[in-house]
């Protein structure tokens, strides 16, 4: 083989799209360490010159930030604890279990693929707002404990898992319920894993939903807050790309820690969502 | 649907009453069904059919949720194709859509094609072009709008040492609607590629040899087997990709809130300023539907045009 370059010609094409890609979020880390002065020096500077920690102070003792973050894991710990729970029990009624109005129940969630949140939105901020839970935390959980991507992806599963290991513990005495806990959920570990990824990654980044139907500034998620401060503060960088690392960097982390589970995830949306 | 079990023998089970008839065993099933997909089935089902069919009610009213409602019939819908803004909102989004979704699978492909090499730093570089992709629709704006802010950002400073003219980006009325989808593609490409990478090491090995063998050149295998084989994947990443563009909100809201001068205004945006800053949510909800029809118009558009293309996968 020939080769006119000491290495693959490729890397001519990848080297500058992984930095297209990845350099902006090393200058918003980056960014959230340098003062002001820095920000608005000429040329622009990419490496602060020390560590600045004063983009955080401010923003903690400015904005509710750190009451943000806490909410934003509330809501999203919520989403997925419930996502886990309760679609793998549906995907495993649906896929399973014979009983009557099975065929409606499934049909009607098949329907529900097709209407996109923006024509729910109205409506489900007045229910919410009757029942007295707009402006809670509970507005903007409450949408997110189950949904039909999540019931079909554990349906698909289950239908994939040889019956006859139930089927021996169901002859031993086990009851629906200790089968599917006991026998079936360890199974199943790879669906899980996908649909909590999934759920956190979604509704940790969800803006227009929690911006809807909360408008008290203690009870904000992250993106609400940020979006919100940064139309106030259009300016503060160093606070605003602070901000942003607090509602970036724990998915990104996650993200390196677990790549493979990640990207399995986005697949598998990808295929079979 | 296939593999459902009907009654298991209960020969070991616990002893169950001698007389209990068929019903109050189809009746036991039943509950044990219903235990199962109940919760899920009433939230699922509760926070979507029931609002979207009050949805199409409210679109039928003039309503600002506080006086009662007035029913206007189709009113609103025919204010609604003759509104400038509606109709401005509705070519902004499609300008998006037609830029967006080619792009991200023209990009996808590419990318995929390059990450599938078996080169030196590809695990670098796979982690370099997916991290994008984690990063919420919000952050990334507030992110853009610092990297393309005209007096210090990064890209002026890019054009001003390669010498070129420097640019206004998002605060442009030319430019805005572009730059958010450049910075869309950033964020979604790393979704796309994924996707095509899957799809690509899925094509049986032997395919491929073949096309060698038989004295094809490194393009016309890509062109003639491998883009065939990725068709399928195609037709989903389009019809996935144009219902994100569609319903593109997040980003918009972060960088320009729709100006300068209403030119990055998208349907969704609009939607939501009708509903929830000026309070006519009869209007907003008959957009919404209008949102809704258009998108479902455009995704079956996606699917025919690529089963007449020879694909079977919806």
């Amino acid at each position: 083989m020939r080769r006119r370059l000491p290495f693959s010609p490729w890397h001519l094409l990848l080297m500058p799209l992984a930095m297209i890609f990845v350099l902006p979020l090393v200058q918003m880390l980056l960014t959230s360490f340098m003062s002001s002065a820095e920000i608005n020096q000429f040329p622009p500077k990419l490496i602060p010159s020390s560590l600045h920690l004063e983009g955080y102070r401010h923003l903690f003792s400015e904005t509710h930030a750190l009451r943000w973050f806490a909410n934003t894991v509330i809501v999203s710990g919520i989403a997925v604890v419930a996502h886990l729970v309760l679609c793998s029990m549906a995907g495993y009624g649906f896929a399973r279990l014979k009983f009557a109005g099975r065929g409606l129940a499934f049909v009607l969630i098949l329907a529900t693929v097709m209407i996109p949140i923006q024509l729910l939105m109205i409506p489900t901020y007045l229910m919410f707002a009757r029942i007295g839970i707009v402006d809670t935390l509970a507005a903007a959980f409450v949408p997110w404990l189950a949904s039909a991507f999540g019931i079909f992806l554990m349906r698909q599963f289950f239908l994939g898992l040889p019956v006859e290991l139930e089927e021996a513990a169901l002859i031993d005495g086990c009851g629906r319920w200790r089968t599917f806990r006991s026998i079936v959920l360890p199974l199943a570990k790879p669906a899980l894993t996908t649909l909590a990824i999934i759920t956190l990654l979604w509704s940790w980044n969800d803006l227009l939903w929690p911006l809807v139907a909360i408008s008290d500034d203690t009870r904000f998620t992250l993106q609400v807050g940020l979006a919100n401060f940064q139309g106030m503060r259009r300016t503060e960088w160093s606070q605003l790309m602070a901000g942003n690392v607090l509602a970036t960097m724990p998915l990104i982390l996650a993200f390196l820690f677990a790549q493979k589970k990640f990207i399995a995830t986005m697949t598998f949306t990808g295929i079979k969502g | 649907m296939a593999t459902t079990f009907a009654v298991t023998p209960r020969t070991h089970a616990k002893p169950v009453p001698a007389r209990r008839g068929p019903r109050a065993r189809a009746l036991r099933r039943s509950l044990t069904g219903w235990a199962f997909v109940g919760p899920a089935t009433v939230i699922v089902v509760g926070l979507s059919i029931f609002p979207a069919v009050w949805a199409f009610f409210i679109s039928r009213a003039k309503w600002n949720g506080i006086s009662p409602g007035v029913p206007v019939g189709w009113r609103n819908y025919q204010q609604l194709v003759q509104d400038p803004d509606m109709i401005a909102a509705t070519k902004h989004t499609l300008i998006l859509t037609a830029i967006f979704v080619p792009g991200s699978i023209a990009l996808g492909i590419l990318i995929a094609v390059a990450l599938n090499q078996r080169i030196r730093l590809i695990g670098f570089y796979r982690t370099c072009i997916f991290v994008p992709y984690v990063a919420s629709a919000a952050a990334t704006g507030i992110l853009a709008g610092f990297v393309f802010n005209p007096q210090f950002g990064a890209a002026n400073d890019i054009l001003r040492s390669l010498g070129l003219p420097q640019q206004q980006f998002l605060e442009s009325q030319h430019q805005a609607l572009y730059i958010i989808c450049l910075i869309l593609l950033w964020g979604e490409v790393g979704f796309t590629t994924v996707i095509y990478l899957a799809a690509l090491q899925d094509i049986p090995r032997e395919l491929i040899e073949a096309a060698t063998v038989d004295g094809a050149s490194k393009w016309r295998t890509f062109r003639h087997v491998i883009l065939p084989e990725l068709r399928p994947v195609t037709v989903f990443v389009a019809v996935w990709q144009t219902i994100t563009a569609m319903q593109l909100f997040d980003l918009v809201y972060t960088t320009t809130r729709g100006g300068p001068l209403n030119s990055t205004q998208t349907i969704v945006y609009y939607i939501y300023e009708l509903a929830f800053q000026t309070q006519r949510l009869g209007y907003g909800a008959a957009a919404a539907y209008f949102l809704f029809i258009v998108t479902m118009v455009l995704s079956l558009g996606v699917i025919l045009y690529g089963r007449r293309r020879g694909s079977e996968v919806f």
